[in-house]
C-alpha cells in the first residue's frame, strides 16, 4: 500500500479526479442546457395556461393534467394574447414578460422589482395571470394566479422545491389548487388576499366571500407560505387590473 | 439464480433479511424517515438507490488499488455526488416530469450512509462483479423496507396507496369512513416512521432470535 500513502501521489490523484469530475460535469452541464431550457420553457406555458383553465384536466375528479407537451407553444400563442411589465408604478407591454426571472426579482428592492403579468383571453373572457413566488418551509414555492375583471379567482397552479411529500408537497394537488376557484381577493372594497386557513369551518368550501380556503393538515408554514406569498403578490397588481376594467 | 454461485446468491439475498441494512445494520434511518409518506416516493427512492449504489459501487471497486487511503471517504463522495448529477441532469433532459418527482430525493441519495457503508466496507475490498452484486442486494433491502414502510404510512394517515383511495373517500364519507373509520394524520409525520421501523425490527428479531444481539 505504500505506493498510495504518499503525500505527492495523494495531491496528484485528487488534483486528476478533479479535473476529470469537473470536465464530465461540465460538458454534460453545457451539452444538455438547450434541452433542459426548452423543458423548463413548456413547463412555464403549462403552468400559465393551466391557472387560466386551459389544461386537461377530467371535471371534478382525478390529478393535474396539462396541456401536453407538444401542444403547448401552439396553445399558449392562441390564448395568452399579452404581456405586461410593471416596474416601478408603471405598466408596459413588454415580449420579455415571460423571461422574467422571479427568483432574482424577489431579491430586489421592492419598488426595482419586475412584475409580469399576462393577459390572456379565453371563450370572450379576460383572464389576468399573476405569476408568484415565495417561501414554504424548506424551500422556494411559486404559482399562478388567474384573475377575471372583478378580481375573482379563476384558477391558480402552485409548485414547490422541496416540501415534505404527503404534507407541504400537497398544494400543488388539485383537492388544494380547486379550492381557490371563486375566491374573492378583496373583502368588500378592502384588499384582503387569499387565506390558508385551519379550522375555518367550511371544509368544502362553500362560502367564497370569506377570503379563506381551507389548509392541509400538518402543513401549517407551507400554507402560510401559500397565504403569504399571495397577499404580497396580488396586492401590487389590483390597481392595474382594476384599470384594465375601466379603460375595457 | 443459478448462474450465480452460492456465495454471490448470499450478496444479494443476505440484504434482503438477516443483513438488512436498515433493520440489522441501521443505516440509511434518515431517508426512510423523510419520504416514506407516501408508497410512491418510497418506490422512487428504492429504485434511484438501487441504480446509484449498483453503478457506485463498480467505481469504487475498480479504483480500490489506486484510491489514496488518506482521502478515500472524499473520493467516495465525489463518486456518488457524480453519478446523482449525471441522473439529475439527464432526467431533465429528456424525462422532465420524472425529474421534477425525483428531485427531493437526489440530495437525499447523496446522503445515505448505505451507499457510503457499501463502499467503505464492500467495494474498497472487492472485485467489480461482486461489489455489484452487492450494491444490487443492499439497495433492495433497503427498498423492500422502505416500500413496507411507505405501505403502512400512506394506508393508515390518508387511507390511500399511490394516490387512490382505497378506503373510501374521507370526505364523502364513504367505504370504511361511512362507519366511522378516521385516518390517523400522525402517521404522515416522520416521528412515526421510526416506530413502523421498530415494529419490522421487532417482528423480525422475534421470528428469528439468532438475530438478538446479546448485552
Amino acid at each position: 500500500m505504500a505506493k498510495t500513502d504518499g503525500n505527492g501521489y495523494t495531491i496528484l490523484f485528487a488534483t486528476i479526479m478533479v479535473v476529470v469530475v469537473g470536465g464530465v460535469l461540465a460538458g454534460l452541464a453545457t451539452g444538455l442546457k438547450p434541452a433542459i431550457k426548452e423543458n423548463e420553457r413548456f413547463e412555464k406555458q403549462q403552468n400559465i395556461l393551466y391557472a387560466m383553465g386551459v389544461n386537461e384536466n377530467i371535471e371534478g375528479e382525478g390529478g393535474v393534467n396539462f396541456i401536453p407537451t407538444d401542444k403547448v407553444e401552439a396553445e399558449y400563442d392562441k390564448y395568452i394574447k399579452e404581456a405586461y411589465i410593471i416596474q416601478s408604478g408603471k405598466i408596459t407591454q413588454s415580449d420579455e414578460a415571460f423571461t422574467v426571472d422571479m427568483k432574482k426579482q424577489s431579491k430586489l428592492p421592492k419598488n426595482e422589482r419586475k412584475m409580469p403579468l399576462f393577459v390572456g383571453e379565453k371563450d370572450g373572457q379576460k383572464f389576468y395571470v399573476v405569476p408568484m413566488y415565495g417561501k414554504g418551509l424548506w424551500d422556494a414555492i411559486w404559482g399562478y394566479v388567474a384573475l377575471d375583471d372583478n378580481l375573482i379567482v379563476q384558477g391558480v397552479y402552485f409548485d414547490h422545491k422541496g416540501e415534505t411529500p404527503g404534507l407541504g408537497a400537497n398544494i400543488k394537488e388539485r383537492y388544494f389548487m380547486d379550492d381557490f376557484t371563486g375566491e374573492q381577493i378583496m373583502s368588500k372594497t378592502q384588499y384582503s388576499g387569499i387565506t390558508v386557513a385551519k379550522g375555518n369551518n367550511d371544509p368544502k368550501n362553500e362560502r367564497k366571500e370569506d377570503n379563506k380556503v381551507d389548509a392541509l393538515a400538518g402543513a401549517t408554514i407551507t400554507g402560510d407560505g401559500v397565504s403569504a406569498m399571495i397577499k404580497s403578490t396580488l396586492k401590487n397588481y389590483v390597481p392595474f387590473i382594476q384599470d384594465f376594467k375601466t379603460k375595457a | 439464480m443459478a448462474i450465480l454461485s452460492k456465495k454471490d446468491q448470499r450478496l444479494i439475498l443476505d440484504p434482503l433479511a438477516d443483513d438488512n441494512p436498515i433493520t440489522i445494520q441501521v443505516l440509511g434511518i434518515c431517508s426512510a424517515l423523510a419520504i416514506t409518506a407516501q408508497l410512491k416516493a418510497s418506490i422512487v427512492m428504492a429504485i434511484s438507490v438501487l441504480f446509484v449504489l449498483g453503478i457506485g459501487n463498480v467505481v469504487i471497486s475498480l479504483l480500490r488499488n489506486v484510491i489514496p487511503s488518506k482521502i478515500r471517504i472524499i473520493v467516495q463522495l465525489i463518486v456518488v455526488a457524480t453519478l446523482v448529477i449525471v441522473v439529475d441532469q439527464t432526467l431533465k433532459a429528456f424525462a422532465y416530469e420524472l425529474s421534477k418527482e425525483l428531485s427531493v430525493f437526489v440530495g437525499l441519495i447523496i446522503t445515505n450512509c448505505i451507499i457510503m457503508g457499501r463502499f467503505e466496507a464492500f467495494a474498497l475490498g472487492n472485485g467489480p462483479y461482486r461489489s455489484f452484486l452487492d450494491g444490487i442486494g443492499n439497495a433492495l433491502g433497503y427498498g423492500v423496507i422502505l416500500i413496507m414502510v411507505g405501505f403502512f404510512r400512506e394506508l393508515l394517515g390518508s387511507g390511500t396507496l399511490l394516490g387512490f383511495k382505497v378506503l373510501g373517500d374521507p370526505i364523502e364519507k364513504t367505504g370504511l369512513y361511512s362507519i366511522g373509520y378516521e385516518n390517523n394524520g400522525f402517521m404522515l409525520l416522520s416521528p412515526m416512521a421510526l416506530i413502523v421501523v421498530g415494529l419490522i425490527i421487532w417482528v423480525q428479531r422475534s421470528r428469528n432470535p439468532a438475530l438478538v444481539e446479546e448485552n
